[in-house]
């Protein structure tokens, strides 16, 4: 039994399968990647995981509750945290204040009537907030404003912010996507000193197949909204089928 | 020091003071003097406008500075209270207390109707469900509801009203326990002539509060949110937040901030009518907190004292004043002078503050706030040229 369970999960859009009968099941403690071709149906999964489209039909259980129905900051507050294409960050606030807001969140819920005290006389939260910013190695920028940060350290900071909430399962929407050489790598080199350090379970989607093989346990294959095979990346290397549908053309 | 750090703390001490002795300062020319009689603004019925609708404007800006929901019908929160503080004094007596009390509670609760419908929908969809809120309540006040507000002629305190609270020698206009709103004390020095009001000080005393507690919102856990919410929503849900409440606790405490501000209209003159309501009125709150600084702290104050002196003070002048200020001019200069004046003052004062807004939006879109950075800013590098990075003083 994992602890993300998917079965039987269908999608229609007009006349367009999106989804066709999807099971996945994602293990404790293991990073499982989903990868396809364009129009494969991978965000559609995504948007199905994290509340924002409902399937037509079939089940999503996380650690044995249905996520089905509810809304996304419901669904946050059971433990799965989502890392965007485009890093979502509140890019008018200071990247500290980034990082307070899910430790907030985490320690008072979706919603808390919160006196007129400062924030800044939040001790704990505020340290928490930074021990984050240590390891994601940011802690000298903390009162700049996030909208004027790079790239990498965009993305940095969305990781720090899903992180400090110390989610059960982290949902990757192509971390990589539009980055430098330099930046997947450091992306990369990121995500598995989370995985050893923090030991997070995640799903990710992505498109670069040196991203998904140098971080994935598990890899299912998605083609034309229908699971195509799921096994161990290096038996997903060799399989004629993915060959075909999805390597083939991107190892000529 | 009270909760506040320094910076918020000087600002809230030149609050405190500038509200204490506004009737010195805005009297800064001899009464008689032809200047005083024209730019003097220090007289107890402009500043009680200038301290209450710096309340309003206060608390129109925790929704619309803080969360970025721009509300067109904030006045119908205004004239709620005003209606809710007349009718305390028509049932029990002229003490302010209770109207001010009432006021400030029944806007809170129609807020959070006309809040919970309204936040259904964000941006413009937002903006127009308030508008139209804000008609009808105008509609109903004008017409539909007269023997409540007492229709076109406005509510007002008579003779036979209950007022069941009232003992024999209770004063007959607002009090606050037997001290009169309109009571003052004159002071004259040389040819200033200097006017302190009970109502006045009333209402400072209100704005003073008002003030502190928005500073205190503002860096508070929910400020930040609220701020986030202006900033990401999608973050916001993703990180588990609901983003609903907190945009409802938002909008409530704004229509209550709106209520007090009505209460207090109503405490200095005990009479309402449904034109408080008006679009008009919500669009002049939009314009002070733009026209000071969205999203500042002591913006939408500024903001809303300068829309009030406008209308007080340049309405006030006529060509008589003017050719007066150009009588040193040969007289076809004068008439001249006077002629191109003439359409920006009197009742032309809109052109004015038009022409105002304008220039303030394209040439300083972060309001007088800005233009009082860029000014300091200005002031530090002339002082010592060789500073490292001149007094960059975040935006507040």
């Amino acid at each position: 039994m994992g602890i993300l369970e998917v079965k039987g999960v269908n999608k229609r859009f007009g006349g367009l399968q999106a989804l066709g009968d999807v099971n996945l099941s994602v293990q404790e403690n293991t990073v499982h990647a989903i990868i396809g071709p364009n129009g494969a149906g991978k965000s559609t999964l995504l948007n199905v995981l994290v509340g924002k489209l409902i399937p037509d039909s079939g089940s999503v259980m996380f650690d044995g509750q249905s996520v089905l129905g509810r809304k996304p900051h419901e669904i946050a507050q059971m433990g799965i945290s989502r890392v965007f294409q485009t890093p979502e960050i509140f890019s008018d606030l200071t990247v500290m204040e980034n990082v307070l807001i899910p430790c907030f969140a985490k320690r008072d819920g979706a919603f808390r009537m919160h006196g007129i005290e400062s924030v800044a006389d939040e001790k704990g939260l505020n340290e928490q907030a930074e021990m984050m910013l240590d390891e994601v190695k940011m802690l000298d920028k903390r009162h700049m404003t996030a909208s004027s940060m790079s790239r990498g350290d965009k993305r940095r900071l969305e990781m720090a912010m899903c992180l400090v909430q110390e989610p059960r399962l982290l949902l990757l929407d192509e971390p990589t996507a539009g980055m430098a050489r330099a930046d997947t790598e450091n992306t990369i080199l990121l995500l598995k000193d989370i995985r050893t350090k923090r030991g997070i379970t995640m799903a990710i989607i992505e498109h670069d197949m040196n991203v998904v093989f140098s971080l994935a346990d598990r890899i299912t294959v998605l083609a034309q909204g229908m699971p195509l095979v799921e096994d161990t990346p290096d038996k997903i290397k060799n399989h004629p089928k993915v060959r075909e549908a999805y390597l083939g053309e991107a190892q000529v | 020091m009270l909760g506040l750090n320094s910076r918020d703390f000087k600002l809230f001490i030149i609050v405190c003071i500038m509200a204490l002795v506004a009737p010195v300062l805005l009297n800064p020319f001899p009464t008689e003097s032809a200047l005083g009689q024209s730019f003097n603004a220090g007289y107890p019925a402009l500043m009680q406008r200038f301290v209450i609708f710096g309340i309003l404007a206060i608390g129109f800006n925790i929704l619309f500075g803080l969360t970025g929901f721009l509300s067109f019908g904030h006045a119908a929160f205004l004239g709620i209270g005003s209606y809710a503080a007349v009718w305390m004094f028509k049932l029990l007596s002229y003490n302010v207390v209770p109207a001010i009390i009432l006021s400030v509670v029944v806007a809170g609760l129609f807020a959070v109707v006309i809040g919970y419908v309204s936040l259904r929908r964000s941006g413009i969809y937002f903006s127009i469900l308030t508008l139209a809120f804000a008609q009808m309540a105008y509609q109903l006040a004008y017409s539909v509801l007269t023997p409540l507000t007492n229709g076109e002629t406005g509510l007002q305190v008579y003779n036979g009203d209950p007022q069941i609270l009232m003992s024999a020698g209770d004063p007959t206009v607002p009090h606050f326990f037997g001290i009169t709103m309109n009571g003052q004390t004159q002071l004259d020095l040389g040819g200033w002539s200097f006017t302190f009001q009970n109502g006045y000080y009333l209402a400072a005393i209100f704005l003073i509060a008002s003030f502190y507690l928005s500073i205190r919102i503002f860096r508070s856990p929910m400020g930040l949110m609220l701020r986030a919410i202006k900033s990401n929503q999608t973050r916001m849900s993703y990180v588990g937040l609901n983003t609903k409440p907190y945009m409802l606790a938002a909008f409530v405490i704004s229509g209550m901030y709106a209520g007090l501000a009505g209460g207090l209209l109503a405490a200095m003159d005990p009479l309402t009518g449904a034109e408080r309501m008006f679009w008009t009125a919500s669009g002049e709150i939009v314009v002070m907190s733009i026209l000071g600084g969205v999203g500042t702290l002591i913006g939408p104050v500024l903001g809303a004292g300068l829309i009030k002196y406008l209308e007080n003070i340049v309405s006030k002048i006529n060509d008589g004043i003017l050719h007066n200020w150009f009588a040193f001019m040969p007289d076809w200069m004068d008439n001249l002078f006077v002629t191109l004046i003439h359409p920006f003052i009197g009742k032309g004062w809109h052109l004015t503050l038009g022409l105002l807004f304008m220039a303030v939006v394209i040439f300083l879109p972060g309001g007088l706030v800005q233009g009082g950075q860029k000014i300091m800013d200005m002031f530090s590098r002339n002082k010592n040229t060789d500073a490292k990075d001149g007094a960059k003083t975040p935006a507040e």
